[in-house]
Formats: structure tokens, C-alpha cells, sequence
């Protein structure tokens, strides 16, 4: 109970560290700050639309969120996210406008599924193996292939197979029958907001209650060790970031048949970089994957409000996100405060005991 | 084949190469000291933003350029302190000056110079146009026409290599990102070398970001580095961390993309074409075009034990 309580407060402190600073940037600029975060809660929670539109945003932070999850606690850094949902969308629009005859569930079943297999080929066979085999950094192939992917994509509809004829480069509209149901009327809220809620279950089942999981935790927590009690440290590596890649992929798929319902030029949206964020506040924690997925939706939604009621840019958004990965990176950063805040009285009362003074000078490093 | 001839696409070439290679040399300073940097990104924009912003309250360039310089300078110490000093996870911080950076600028162009943007009368640097080189037939349009800055790029390359690679410190900085402990038991100060790396690192990304404000353009658009950042980390990697190397891949990804512009419309895809500079990465990173391995204590904190 007091380890979830303190890897709660980093997270907790950090934005809170992050909302004053962003508080007093944009008092310097002569908004009030209390305007404009009232403006940004408004925004994100004020009505049922809103609301609903938080939560169809968080929906894909959840899932990719989810996915970088895994992946940290396997002890990788997915940042090709990006990538894999936008290949995951790809595949499911594919999917989306073929087979049109089959019904309804079992078409949007069937496009989950491709957007699945293929975040989850994206993340794990060439970022996978590339590291499990040759060392290769994750961190710089899962961003190439992300790119790469990115920009596959903008070729298959651009000049591509899956262009729709026309001007506008697009694909063809995945067909209604395996669209997700809208829940809040006027809102983007979809029946996708439950196959998040479902994977964190599953993700928090697979990692925390199944010996697959303990095992993927384990060489996240200590290779050797792993590699030592028989665990195959190749095979999880490539295994972690492809299911990584498969909640990404996931994601992107859910987004398609609930939102654009076709694969557009501008579909670049950030949603793989903000998961990654998403998963960090949250510490990997399935669950904490969901509150941190609502977060930075709420950022976004109350963002939009928040520019156009206060005149703030929604940019100040991105300060703030910037702001809290700093803070919980520095997390050291508190406790140096704590000691520092502690060590101010005892400098007068205290003697300076031989002890003491070899273990203050062992602390200061530069 | 006619492109190839196209004076333009060598113009490109070089032109498209400068972003890419002054934040690739820059990132190889902070990681052969051990400092992973993927910060170069965000460091770029703010380099870009504050050499306009300045430029125009300055009415100089140059100043504008110094200021920019600075403002890299700073919040790369502040990345360095961060690393260095609370031994966070360098990876996220980089991610973390990133989003702050594309973020902060975007909101101090909306708050500073309002719907707008930067007023086109902003000074620029100067483009320089060399009289009997340019009228070489392939090599020619690489001078002319050229921002200043194009030859302050091949003056650090130079400069880049002969320090890291003929020098004392060089050395210093090398050994240091290889085994610290090595290097501090030898009585080099690590934290302090890895500091002069890091900010190295940011002054020529920000560089980098100054050359597409006031180098070749003269305002700021949000988010204008495009991600040249990440493909200069990629240079930075397929030089397999070195100066010339970095500069060499520079040349290479520049001459992809500006092959896919001038492909544009006809002939060869020009997102496959795009698809080069990362693909090649990959192949450097899985060892395929010899090993391309980073430096032995890259992105691991040290503290001093003595």
C-alpha cells in the first residue's frame, strides 16, 4: 500500500509543479491563471459533449498508452507508437472497405484484428528482432519504422493502391456496417471507450496474474537474473514490443471505425507521442494508464475551449505535458528538496560529527 | 537522368543537409561524452524562435543569431543539470524538452507577435554567392546563393572533428563517455566534460534551428523543424558518431529528400523516397553496414565516488 502511494505522488506532484509554472508563464503574459484553467476544466468536463468528447479522446491514449506500458515494464522504450497506429488505422481501413458483405460485429471484429496483427508485425519484427539479436537501440528503430510507417501510408493513399479516385488523396470510407456506435449524441464517444477500459483489464490480468507477465516483468526488472532462471530474453524482448505494437496498432484501429472512417492525408494526430507520455504519468500501470489517458485528453478537449474563451493558445497544453515529463524524469528532484529543506536546522544545532561530514560530502556529486 | 544534372538539386542537397548535420555534429559532442540527447529537436525550435524574436527586437541578425545561440545554451544546461546531476532517465528528459519546447515556442509566437507571426521585416543573415566556384557544373550550386551559415557548417565540421578526434579534450570527452570510471579514477572531472558536451551539443542545434528561422527563411512557423531533429539523431548514428560521418549521412538524407521533391509529381514515389534516410538507419543500427555502436557508457549516469 505505501509503495502505490508514493509512485502515486510523483506523478501527482509533478503536474501539480507543472500547472504553477504554467500558471505564472501565463500570468506573465497578463491572462489570469484561474481563468484560464477554470477555462480548461470547462472545456474538457463542462457538458455531456464535452465530456464524451474527453473520453473518445482518451480512448487511443488509453490503448497506445497502454501498449508503451507493456513495453516499459518489459524494460523498452517504444517510441514508434506513432507509427504503429497509424499502421494499425492503415489496416483497418483496408479491411474497412473490403469485405463489406460480412455482418456487422464480424467486420469490425475483423478490422481490429488486422489492425492488431499489423501494429503488432510493425513493432516486433523489425525493431524487435533488430534489438533482440543485434542490440539495436529500440528507441531509434521504432522511431524509424514509425516514420516509415507514417509515411507508407501517406503513399498507399496518395499515390498508392488504397487511393480513392478523386482530388482529395484519401482512402476509400470504411463501410458503415462496421462503424462503432456513438454513445453521447453531437459527441465522438463510441463504444470504443469500452475496448479500452476491456485491454486494461486484460493488459493488468496478463501482466500481474499470469506467469507470461511475471516473466516480461522480470526482464524488465532484471535481464540477467531473467536470462539466469531460464527466462528466453530474446524471445520477450520481441514478444514485449509486439504486443506493444498490437494495443498501438489496436489503437489506431479503434480510432478509424470510430472517428474518421477513412484513412486521410492529415491523419497524423500525435496520439503515439502523447501515450507515451500517458504511460510515463502513469508509471505503467494499467490502470493508471486510464486516469493519465483522461488527463491529457482533458488537456486536449479543454485546450481547444480554453483558446477560444480565454485567448490562450492551446499550446500552453504542450508547455504543461513538457512540463510534467520534466518533473517526473527529475524525480529525484523532490527528494533533493526534502534533504535540502531538512539539513538548513540541523546545519546550526548539530556539531559537525566526522560521520556526518563524510556522508554530506558522499552525496555532492558535481 | 536528366535530374541529376538539375544544378537545383544539388542547391537542395546542401541546403537540406545543414539542419541536418550541425544538430547531428552537436548530438555527437553530448553523446560521446555519454549523454544521450534526443532533446535536439526541441533545441532547434528554440534556437530558430529566439534568433527571429530577437532579430526583430535587435534589427540585427547576427545578434538575433547570438541571442538564439544562447537561449539553446541555456536550456540545454538545464537538460545537462537534469542528466547529470539527478541522474534522470536522459531518454525521457530528451522527450521532455521536446514537447516543451514545440509548445513553448508555439505559445510565446501566438502571445509575442500575435495572429500574424513574425513580421517579414525581420532582418536575415545574408546568402553568399561564391563568383568562380559557382560556375562549376555539379559542385557550382553548392555555392551559390548559399546562407552564410552553409559555411559556418563546413568550418564546424572541420573544426568538429580535428577537436573531438586531435585534441586533448577530445580525448577527455571521448574517454569519459567510453568508461567514466576509468576516466575519473585517471582525475578528469566527468560531470563537468559531460556539461561542455551537452551544451556544445545544444549551441549547434540551436544552430541548426537558426538556420531555418533567419537562414534561409526569415520568420517562425510553429513547429517548423519537422522532425530534422530525430533524422539528425538517425545522421548522427548512420556517421556512426562522428563529426565527418554525421556530416556525410547529412549529405545523403538531404540528397533523398531533395531528390523526392524534385521527383514530386512524376517518376518515383516520393514518400518511398523519404522512406530512405530511416530505413538506412535501421540497417546501420542492426549492424548490416558495419557495427555502428554508440559510445560504451552512453546514457548511463555516473557519480563520482571520491
Amino acid at each position: 500500500m505505501k509503495s502505490t502511494l508514493k509512485s502515486i505522488t510523483s506523478p501527482i506532484v509533478a503536474s501539480l509543479i507543472a500547472l504553477i509554472i504554467g500558471g505564472i508563464v501565463v500570468s506573465f503574459n497578463g491572462y489570469n491563471p484561474f481563468v484560464v484553467y477554470g477555462a480548461l476544466v470547462t472545456g474538457a468536463f463542462g457538458n455531456a459533449v464535452s465530456l464524451g468528447n474527453t473520453l473518445a479522446g482518451a480512448t487511443p491514449l488509453i490503448l497506445a498508452g497502454l501498449g508503451v506500458a507493456i513495453a516499459f515494464r518489459a524494460g523498452l522504450f517504444n517510441i514508434g507508437a506513432e507509427g504503429q497506429y497509424w499502421i494499425g488505422a492503415t489496416a483497418a481501413t483496408l479491411v474497412g472497405y473490403n469485405f463489406t458483405t460480412l455482418p456487422g460485429w464480424l467486420h469490425t471484429l475483423l478490422c481490429l484484428l488486422a489492425a492488431m496483427i499489423a501494429g503488432g508485425i510493425w513493432g516486433g519484427v523489425i525493431p524487435g528482432l533488430a534489438k533482440a539479436y543485434r542490440g539495436a537501440h529500440e528507441v531509434i528503430t521504432t522511431m524509424m519504422m514509425s516514420y516509415i510507417g507514417i509515411l507508407f501510408g501517406k503513399y498507399l493513399i496518395e499515390e498508392g493502391p488504397m487511393k480513392q479516385p478523386g482530388y482529395i488523396p484519401q482512402s476509400p470510407q470504411i463501410s458503415p456496417n462496421a462503424w462503432l456506435t456513438t454513445l453521447i449524441p453531437e459527441s465522438l464517444l463510441t463504444t470504443g471507450i469500452f475496448i479500452a477500459l476491456i485491454a486494461s483489464v486484460a493488459v493488468w490480468f496478463v501482466l500481474f496474474r499470469t506467469t507470461f507477465g511475471f516473466q516480461l516483468r522480470a526482464v524488465g526488472l532484471n535481464q540477467r537474473a531473467s536470462r539466469y532462471a531460464g527466462i528466453g530474453v530474446t524471445l520477450f524482448t520481441v514478444l514485449s514490443l509486439g504486443f506493444s505494437g498490437v494495443l498501438a496498432g489496436l489503437a489506431g484501429g479503434v480510432q478509424m471505425l470510430a472517428g474518421d472512417h477513412r484513412l486521410l492525408d492529415s491523419f497524423n494526430s500525435g496520439y503515439g507521442y502523447t501515450a507515451i507520455v500517458v504511460a510515463l504519468l502513469a508509471r505503467s500501470n494499467p490502470f493508471g494508464v486510464i486516469l493519465a489517458g483522461i488527463f491529457f485528453s482533458a488537456l486536449g478537449t479543454g485546450g481547444q475551449y480554453m483558446q477560444q474563451v480565454s485567448q490562450v493558445p492551446a499550446s500552453l497544453t504542450d508547455v504543461l505535458t513538457g512540463l510534467i515529463v520534466f518533473f517526473v524524469a527529475a524525480e529525484r528532484l523532490i527528494p533533493m528538496i526534502r534533504d535540502w529543506f531538512r539539513r538548513r536546522p540541523t546545519k546550526r544545532r548539530r556539531p559537525k560529527s566526522p560521520s556526518t561530514q563524510i556522508s554530506r560530502e558522499g552525496q555532492t556529486s558535481v | 537522368m536528366n535530374i541529376l544534372t538539375d544544378p537545383q538539386l544539388w542547391a537542395s542537397t546542401i541546403s537540406m543537409a545543414v539542419p541536418l548535420a550541425l544538430p547531428a555534429i552537436g548530438g555527437t559532442f553530448s553523446e560521446r561524452t555519454g549523454v544521450v540527447n534526443i532533446a535536439m529537436e526541441g533545441i532547434m525550435l528554440i534556437g530558430a524562435f529566439f534568433s527571429v524574436a530577437f532579430s526583430y527586437w535587435t534589427n540585427s541578425a547576427w545578434l538575433g543569431l547570438l541571442c538564439g545561440l544562447i537561449m539553446g545554451a541555456v536550456i540545454s544546461l538545464v537538460f545537462a543539470w537534469t542528466a547529470i546531476r539527478l541522474a534522470a532517465d536522459q531518454v525521457v528528459l530528451g522527450m521532455a524538452v521536446n514537447i516543451f519546447s514545440a509548445g513553448l515556442t508555439a505559445y510565446l509566437l501566438d502571445t509575442i507577435f500575435g495572429y500574424n507571426g513574425t513580421p517579414t521585416t525581420t532582418p536575415s543573415l545574408p546568402t553568399v554567392t561564391i563568383p568562380g566556384l559557382s560556375a562549376l557544373p555539379f559542385v557550382g550550386a553548392f555555392f551559390t546563393k548559399q546562407s552564410i551559415l552553409m559555411y559556418v557548417m563546413l568550418v564546424i565540421v572541420v573544426v568538429s572533428h580535428w577537436l573531438l578526434f586531435h585534441t586533448t579534450l577530445g580525448l577527455r570527452m571521448r574517454s569519459v563517455g567510453e568508461n567514466p570510471l576509468a576516466a575519473d579514477t585517471a582525475g578528469l572531472n566527468v560531470a563537468r566534460l559531460r556539461y561542455l558536451g551537452v551544451v556544445i551539443g545544444g549551441i549547434l542545434s540551436a544552430l541548426g534551428g537558426a538556420y531555418l528561422s533567419i537562414g534561409i527563411l526569415n520568420g517562425f512557423d510553429v513547429n517548423m523543424t519537422n522532425g530534422r531533429g530525430y533524422i539528425a539523431l538517425a545522421a548522427m548514428i548512420f556517421g556512426k558518431w562522428t563529426p565527418l560521418g554525421s556530416f556525410g549521412a547529412a549529405l545523403l538524407f538531404g540528397f533523398a529528400t531533395a531528390l523526392g521533391i524534385q521527383l514530386q509529381g512524376g517518376g518515383v514515389s516520393a514518400n518511398l523516397l523519404q522512406m530512405l534516410p530511416y530505413a538506412l538507419t535501421i540497417v546501420a543500427l542492426a549492424g548490416l553496414v558495419g557495427r555502428s555502436t554508440a559510445p560504451a557508457a552512453d546514457g548511463i549516469p555516473y557519480e563520482s565516488r571520491r
